[in-house]
């Protein structure tokens, strides 16, 4: 440590130091063989699904010297009843349902926590916070007792409705952080314009949010899109599956023929999700570094 | 209690200054509970009712095809003096927190560390290894996994190039649970994001400092940066050891559902799955749930406790 004062003027700080291009080159080559493992599995699934079957198994390369549409056209009507097509719509159905019905109870309820004055407010608040970390499993036996109660087996509302009702409280919390940092002399000047609390919420507070907006949107598509579980407990017919469950029929298919078409629909699964990465893509990593948000 | 004046108030008297409080107050108050009637129904028909009625299911024996009746602790008796499997699950899933949430936290750190620099491309780089984190828990995903460690997989192809007589290791139970360890540490870009964050928040001038006294990397790292980031740390452990209990997706599908080989992958949540929609015993499920909450909520709770060992708050001084 010693020799490392003598040799380093203290003037200099370290961080500061100009790096030679050595370096520079070393640690970009870094980066780059770091990303070409960590996405490898991915542009696997990409190049598989191009692979004749004779290639598919065994073979490590992420591309092929001959590429086929062959495992697209075998995979969309690998079900003998129904295409992938409709696993893709009745996805986009439930996907869209949740985006909506997030949209409008977390705002909702966030307007009330962020901004109203009421009794009981910051235990309610508590309440909402707690339920972020309740394993769903605690609520999913009750919740299908009561959803066949309702007739909903084997529909969407299971999937859906209750986003109406404000239970993805982590978007609740999101926009309560959002809306606390949106001055507040804007609802008092409202409210002395005559603006009741809904006006204030609808005409000055939801627009200001939209940052906040698009984030939960984004979130709650790409999770809702991937989510498999509550899909594999509430939808029954082959009909009425989404994406997810589609892909899980696969599962059951164990000769290496099935290989091809499997990763070509996975490949097809992701693309929604890959495209709103590409879109988004700055803001998907700052929401998920500020806020924690998972992938 | 006049809803009508104290509503007409405001736009008849809004401009005056010397408007007296209350009945503003009373209106924002009832305003908030209009607003909040939708999260009011679904805390009471989706959160709070299930789980109170979940805890009476699990002190019951319950089938869907006739009413629940009560047999007492039967269930929770059951669980841990008469159900080897149940036990078993637990153990796979503790084995799993226990590996996947630090190996995948300390990968995290360590890229975030060496990530961060004010350089061209980080931010390319950042995202590139975010992706996982969005695609991770898909059965897309899943499904690549069971091929790519399965029998003649890429894996296996690979290590045999380098002449390693590599098993398939989807199928063999003594590795099949690495599997999954590997996927989740493979979605090590969520906190890798959020530890950088953190770690563009330390104040440059105390590495200067450090740097000044002649610190070493490793006593910059640990005198440094270890205690600025401890906060961010900590917040990923909790968040990270929480989701893991409840890792479920890949399980199922690499194991076809079963959780096998050998039960090698029952994870809780998937012998939950089996009990509570396989086999209709609804009220042993329900008591494995609330096993489940309880034992997160322990467990939280002690990190919590121990944060308190080595989690380092600026604002203490």
């Amino acid at each position: 440590m010693a020799e490392q004062v003598l040799d380093r003027p203290a003037a200099v700080p370290l961080r500061r130091r100009p790096r030679n291009l050595g370096r520079r080159l070393a640690w970009h080559a870094g980066a780059l063989v770091g990303v070409l493992v960590v996405l490898y599995p991915v542009l696997w699934m990409l190049g598989t699904s191009f692979k004749p079957a004779a290639e598919v198994v065994s073979s490590i390369a992420p591309w092929t010297a001959h590429p086929t549409l062959h495992n697209f056209a075998d995979g969309w009507t690998a079900n003998p009843n129904v295409t992938f097509g409709r696993f893709l719509i009745n996805s986009t159905i439930v996907a869209v349902g949740v985006v909506v019905g997030n949209l409008i109870g977390c705002s909702l309820t966030a307007y009330a926590f962020a901004r109203l004055k009421f009794r009981l407010r910051g235990l309610f608040f508590a309440v909402t916070v707690m339920t972020i970390l309740l394993p769903y499993h605690v609520l999913i036996i009750p919740q299908y007792v009561i959803f066949k109660q309702f007739g909903w087996i084997n529909t969407f509302l299971p999937l859906i409705v209750p986003k109406f009702l404000a239970t993805d409280a982590f978007f609740v919390f999101l926009m309560v952080q959002f809306m606390r940092g949106i001055p507040r002399e804007l609802d008092e000047a409202a409210s002395l314009d005559g603006c009741g609390a809904w006006r204030t919420y609808w005409r000055i507070v939801l627009p200001l949010c939209r940052p906040a907006l698009v984030t939960t949107s984004i979130f709650s598509f790409i999770w809702t899109w991937n989510d498999f579980f509550p899909q594999l407990i509430y939808l029954n017919d082959t009909d009425k599956y989404t994406v997810p469950r589609g892909l899980s029929l696969f599962v059951d298919q164990t000769s290496a023929a099935s290989y091809g078409p499997m990763m070509a629909m996975s490949m097809l699964a992701m693309v929604p999700v890959l495209l709103f990465f590409l879109a988004f893509q700055r803001l998907l990593v700052e929401g998920a570094a500020t806020t924690g948000l998972k992938g | 209690m006049t809803a009508t004046s104290a509503e007409t108030l405001p736009r008849a008297t809004g401009e005056r200054a010397g408007r007296p409080g209350p009945p503003r107050r009373r209106r924002t108050g009832r305003a908030g509970y209009a607003f909040l009637v939708p999260w009011f129904a679904g805390l009471a028909l989706f959160t709070l009712g299930p789980m109170a009625f979940s805890l009476y299911l699990s002190f019951t024996d319950y089938s869907l095809l006739q009413s629940p009746h009560w047999v007492g602790l039967t269930n929770y008796r059951t669980m841990f003096g008469n159900d080897p499997r149940y036990l078993h699950s637990v153990g796979v899933t503790l084995r799993y927190v226990v590996f996947a949430v630090p190996l995948k936290l300390a990968v995290a750190l360590a890229v975030a560390l060496l990530l961060n620099r004010r350089r061209r491309g980080t931010g390319l780089y950042r995202a590139a290894y975010y992706v996982p984190s969005l695609l991770g828990t898909s059965v897309a995903v899943a499904l690549a996994w069971r091929m790519m460690y399965g029998d003649s997989g890429t894996v296996q192809t690979l290590l045999g190039k380098v002449g390693v007589n590599a098993p398939d290791f989807i199928h063999n139970p003594t590795w099949a649970l690495w599997t999954l360890v590997l996927l989740a540490i493979w979605q090590f870009g969520a906190p890798m994001v959020i530890f950088l964050a953190g770690l563009k928040q330390i104040p440059a001038d105390l590495y200067d400092a450090a740097a000044v006294d002649g610190a070493s990397w490793w006593a910059r790292f640990r005198k440094v940066t270890v205690p600025m980031l401890s906060p961010v740390l900590f917040f990923n452990l909790v968040l990270e050891t929480i989701h893991s209990f409840q890792a479920f997706t890949p399980a199922y599908i690499i194991s076809g559902g079963t959780g096998g080989p050998a039960d090698a992958t029952l994870f809780y949540t998937l012998y939950l799955y089996q009990k509570g929609f396989g086999d209709f015993q609804f009220g042993y499920a329900s008591a494995m749930a609330w096993v489940l909450l309880a034992v997160v909520g322990i467990v939280t709770a002690i990190l919590f406790r121990l944060s308190r060992l080595w989690v380092f708050y600026g604002d203490e001084g």
